[in-house]
């Protein structure tokens, strides 16, 4: 075989495993990712489905509850009515009242369960004077 | 002082300006303009070194005065910490940038002072430009001026987040970004050599170093922050696929690849195309980590909220990729290299694939921490990818990664013949089985074959690397003679670049180890103990002895004690969590203990075989409730109401006294906080008699040390790499291009000598190598020559 049809056979088969690749992880990216929604959306939403909980913890709700907390949330801008939240597991440090936080979990029976192991709680920066008071 | 900072800071902007106005002026190489727009730039350096000294003179002297301090530190935050505490800050840490930039500049300026004459004006001038940028924003873009005073000054700051009171972030965020600005020299250069079209390998070799301190940069401020993560923050883990790790990991990837292509370059004058794409593409990176961690748009936990310079910084990357993209498409005739890569058992087939593999990481990283806005486009939904996404693309990328870092080392460059690779291979590969089957036979390694392979690959490449060195030396020995220890010695500190590379691959592969070990055999559980019960965890019997708690003025601390027995031997380890009273305020509640910020002190049994770790969730809330009741009668108390108690009646007086006279203010104030106290230590007395229960994360890790073993091999390889050579810390004689030419050939020539008696090349292909590099080195001469000539004759 002479050498410039070996190349270009050899650029095509790299060109087509990379397309492949990249086919595999766009769609998986669509279906592995959970939606991020905001309290007063997951107030109305369907159980069973998983969310990533995007908002704003309720200052003073936080309340230790047999191996987890149970606490409120509300959106980030604060409006909207607050979504009652529960989570067991690990609590990063900087989780309290009035901080953002990620969460992933479903809904059920009105109250947002949350997955243990997968509370973000965003870093109290200087940055945040403002909102932190 | 703030006057004298912003002084220097408008003008090291004049001067970062100038000194790319003037080497544009220069660009045909006058040798008076360039020298002149250099010393620009250290005039540039000089400034912006004053303004770092005025503001950490400032934050040593709690000079509330300056808006930076009294936001960042206070009275009573320590003295180490109020030195770190510039970059908390995002006008600090844009400071930090231009400086650690200006710095940065002056060296590369410096090293090239009598070399590469059409390049450095074009250099100078985006390295300017960008400094001038970063200068710029402080001077004009709103609230992040870090010379921004308070009047009147306030008696005291509001503190630094104890969350950030921890000895890595000394060094955590100053070597991420002087990783971030290390990327910005090998860009202004390779847009200089795009510029002027002297796309040899001239531009790589000056910068080639550069490119390593900031890969090492940032490669060892992931390290820290992973360290950080893992003993500090409360969840045992030292990775979470955050935006913000994975901006400061994907420049590293890209730069990693860099690293590997330019040799190709160097060697053979081909991949040109590839390098250039691959520099942009790391400075790109970079500044894209440095926007991430100052912008709200990536849920992250390291987004810093208040956002004021993400967009400006979003429009330089724009600038940089469509200013670099249309640069590379016009001079793509100029970067087509006429060789072709001759075999695929060659070292830089090897380095081709690395290359695709490391960007293809990066492509996976960039695509996962950028889907919640890519899905936003599509679908009009914000949604994320979590780590198992990551993992199972990352995962066998990594692999494989780590079969081709054995490989490569292993060929030679240009070609091998089978009959060389097969006896190359011979010993790595059969080290690599036994490996494999023994931890398949003894270990539980067998049910997880991902970390299975990645073992095997690993055990692959280190013994590829010790056949290196062995072989190696043992040519060296055989040519110079000595001992082997001797030659060993010898080998590395003459090939630092190749032989601190290898190092650099040692490390890589034992932390690998160590994460695959750490990630696939670790025992996770969430454990809730009262005191005196026990637990059996991953063999070892855990007990919760008894709750600790403690006051003082800055915590509420409760915590437990634990004691685990290992079989043979038995270790107590605390752990506990400090709830900080809120910073700026000066006296408030008992309860307002509860308000601040809490963290965890994890307790960590270190070993070489596994971690024992730990972290306690203390049930404060019998406390909680006796804190608010404490306020309640205090409350009741100073109010004076029927039946209060003398003392009480007392305090309340001088409380009213104290409002009425600010002078007796200090003592009331003083006289309510030891009474707080003492009601305090109260409290948390009665928690170590409490039997609440309380809950314990705990995490069995095995191998897990030898993840930061692994960093620090991985760093003090790439100091070896990046150590001058010997003739040049001498202060070699002025190197002109076609003579740094001659000396990279010679070394091409000295390194295929060692190949073959390392055995690495067989005797016919080392005739071929030694007769075509000694052609090209003739051809090289002979333009030397040329040069000198016509230098005598002018």
């Amino acid at each position: 075989m002479d050498p410039q049809r070996k190349r270009k056979i050899r650029l095509v088969v790299a060109l087509s495993v990379a397309v492949l690749l990249s086919v595999a992880l766009i769609y998986t990216s669509f279906t592995a990712s959970t939606q991020a929604k905001e309290p007063s959306e997951l107030l109305a939403a369907a159980p069973g489905t998983s969310y990533d909980m995007t908002g704003k913890v309720v200052p003073g709700s936080i309340q230790h509850q047999g191996h987890g907390i149970a606490f409120m949330v509300k959106d980030r801008d604060g409006s909207g009515r607050s979504l009652p939240v529960t989570y067991s597991g690990a609590v990063p440090d900087p989780f309290r009242g009035g901080r953002e936080i990620v969460l992933t979990g479903e809904m059920e029976g009105g109250t947002f369960v949350g997955e243990p192991e997968t509370l973000v709680t965003k870093c109290p920066s200087k940055f945040t004077t403002k909102s932190d008071g | 002082m703030a006057s004298l900072g912003s002084a220097c800071l408008a003008l090291a902007f004049l001067a970062a300006v100038s000194a790319a106005a003037i080497a544009l002026y220069g660009r045909n190489g006058e040798r008076r303009w360039i020298d002149l727009s250099r010393r620009v730039v250290y005039g540039f350096a000089a400034l912006l070194t004053v303004c770092v000294v005025v503001i950490e003179i400032a934050f040593a002297n709690n000079d509330f005065s300056f808006n930076i301090v009294q936001q960042h530190s206070s009275l009573e935050t320590p003295a180490f910490y109020k030195l770190a505490a510039m970059w908390s800050s995002q006008e600090g840490s844009l400071l930090l940038w231009a400086w650690v930039l200006s710095l940065g500049s002056s060296l590369a300026l410096y090293a090239t002072r009598r070399r590469l004459r059409e390049i450095v004006p074009w250099a100078t001038a985006v390295m300017m430009g960008v400094a001038a940028f970063f200068t710029g924003l402080m001077l004009f873009a709103p609230d992040v001026n870090p010379f921004a005073t308070l009047s009147p000054a306030p008696a005291d700051g509001i503190g630094l987040n104890p969350l950030l009171q921890h000895p890595s972030m000394m060094i955590h965020p100053p070597m991420l970004y002087s990783g971030y600005v290390a990327t910005t020299i090998p860009f202004a250069f390779a847009i200089g050599a795009l510029v002027t079209r002297r796309l040899d390998a001239e531009w790589v070799r000056a910068t080639r170093r550069f490119a390593l301190v900031g890969w090492a940069f940032l490669g060892f401020g992931l390290l820290l922050g992973a360290r950080w993560s893992y003993t500090e923050l409360g969840w045992g883990g030292y990775w979470a696929w955050d935006p913000v790790e994975n901006a400061a990991l994907m420049p590293w990837l890209v730069g990693t690849a860099f690293l590997h292509s330019i040799m190709v370059q160097e060697k053979r004058g081909m991949l040109k195309v590839w390098n250039v794409c691959l520099v942009v593409g790391t400075f790109s990176l970079a500044l894209l980590g440095t926007f991430l961690v100052r912008s709200g748009v990536l849920q992250s936990i390291h987004a810093f909220g208040d956002n004021t310079v993400g967009p400006y910084i979003l429009a330089l990357i724009a600038v940089v990729l469509i200013g670099s993209t249309a640069l590379i498409v016009s001079r793509l005739d100029d970067l087509r290299s006429p060789k072709r890569i001759d075999s695929l058992i060659s070292r830089e087939a090897v380095f081709l694939v690395n290359n695709l593999l490391l960007v293809g990481l990066t492509a996976v990283i960039f695509w996962g921490t950028f889907f919640p806005l890519i899905s936003e486009l599509f679908t009009g939904q914000k949604a994320s990818l979590a780590a198992p996404w990551f993992d199972r693309y990352t995962t066998p990328l990594a692999i494989l990664l780590v079969l081709f870092t054995g490989i490569g080392p292993l060929l030679a460059w240009r070609r091998v013949t089978w009959a060389s690779a097969k006896r190359i291979f011979l010993a790595p590969l059969a080290i690599a089985a036994v490996a494999t089957v023994l931890l398949a036979l003894v270990t539980d390694a067998a049910h997880k074959p991902w970390a299975l392979a990645l073992f095997a690959f690993a055990a692959f490449a280190l013994a590829g690397i010790g056949q290196e060195f062995w072989k190696g030396a043992a040519a060296r020995r055989r040519l110079s003679g000595g001992s082997m220890a001797g030659a060993l010695i010898a080998l590395v500190s003459r090939n630092r670049r190749r032989y601190g590379g290898y190092i650099v691959h040692v490390g890589i592969a034992v932390m690998l180890i160590g994460i695959a070990a750490s990630s696939s055999f670790q025992t996770n559980r969430d454990v809730t103990l009262r005191p005196g019960q026990s637990t059996v965890i991953d063999g070892r019997k855990v007990t919760y002895v008894r709750p600790t708690a403690k006051v003082d003025s800055l915590a509420f601390t409760a915590g437990a004690l634990l004691r685990v027995d290992e079989g043979s031997k038995s270790f107590d380890l605390e752990t506990d969590r400090r709830f900080y009273r809120p910073t700026g305020v000066e006296t408030g509640t008992i309860s307002s203990f509860f308000d601040g910020e809490a963290d965890t002190d994890v307790g960590l049994q270190a070993g070489l075989s596994h971690d024992f770790w730990t972290a306690v969730q203390p049930n404060i809330t019998g406390v909680q409730r006796r804190a608010r009741a404490a306020d309640k009668g205090f409350q009741a108390c100073v109010s004076g109401g029927p039946g209060t108690p003398p003392q009480c009646k007392a305090v309340g007086a001088m409380m009213r006294a104290a409002a009425a006279n600010p002078a007796l203010r200090s003592t009331a104030l003083a006289q309510i906080s030891s009474l707080q106290e003492a009601t305090a230590k109260r409290i948390a007395a009665t928690y170590l008699h409490e039997p609440a229960p309380a809950t314990f994360k705990v995490i069995v890790n095995p191998l897990v040390t030898w993840m930061w073993i692994g960093g620090l091999i991985a760093l003090c390889g790439a100091i070896i790499a990046i150590w001058p050579s010997r003739g040049r810390r001498r202060g070699s004689p002025v190197r002109t291009e076609a003579d740094a030419l001659k000396e990279a050939k010679y070394r091409e020539i000295r390194d295929a000598e060692l190949d073959h008696a390392a055995g690495k090349l067989s005797d016919e292909d080392y005739a071929i190598l030694d007769a075509e590099l000694r052609k090209e080195a003739v051809q090289i001469l002979d333009q030397v020559g040329g040069e000198r000539e016509k230098v005598e004759q002018s």
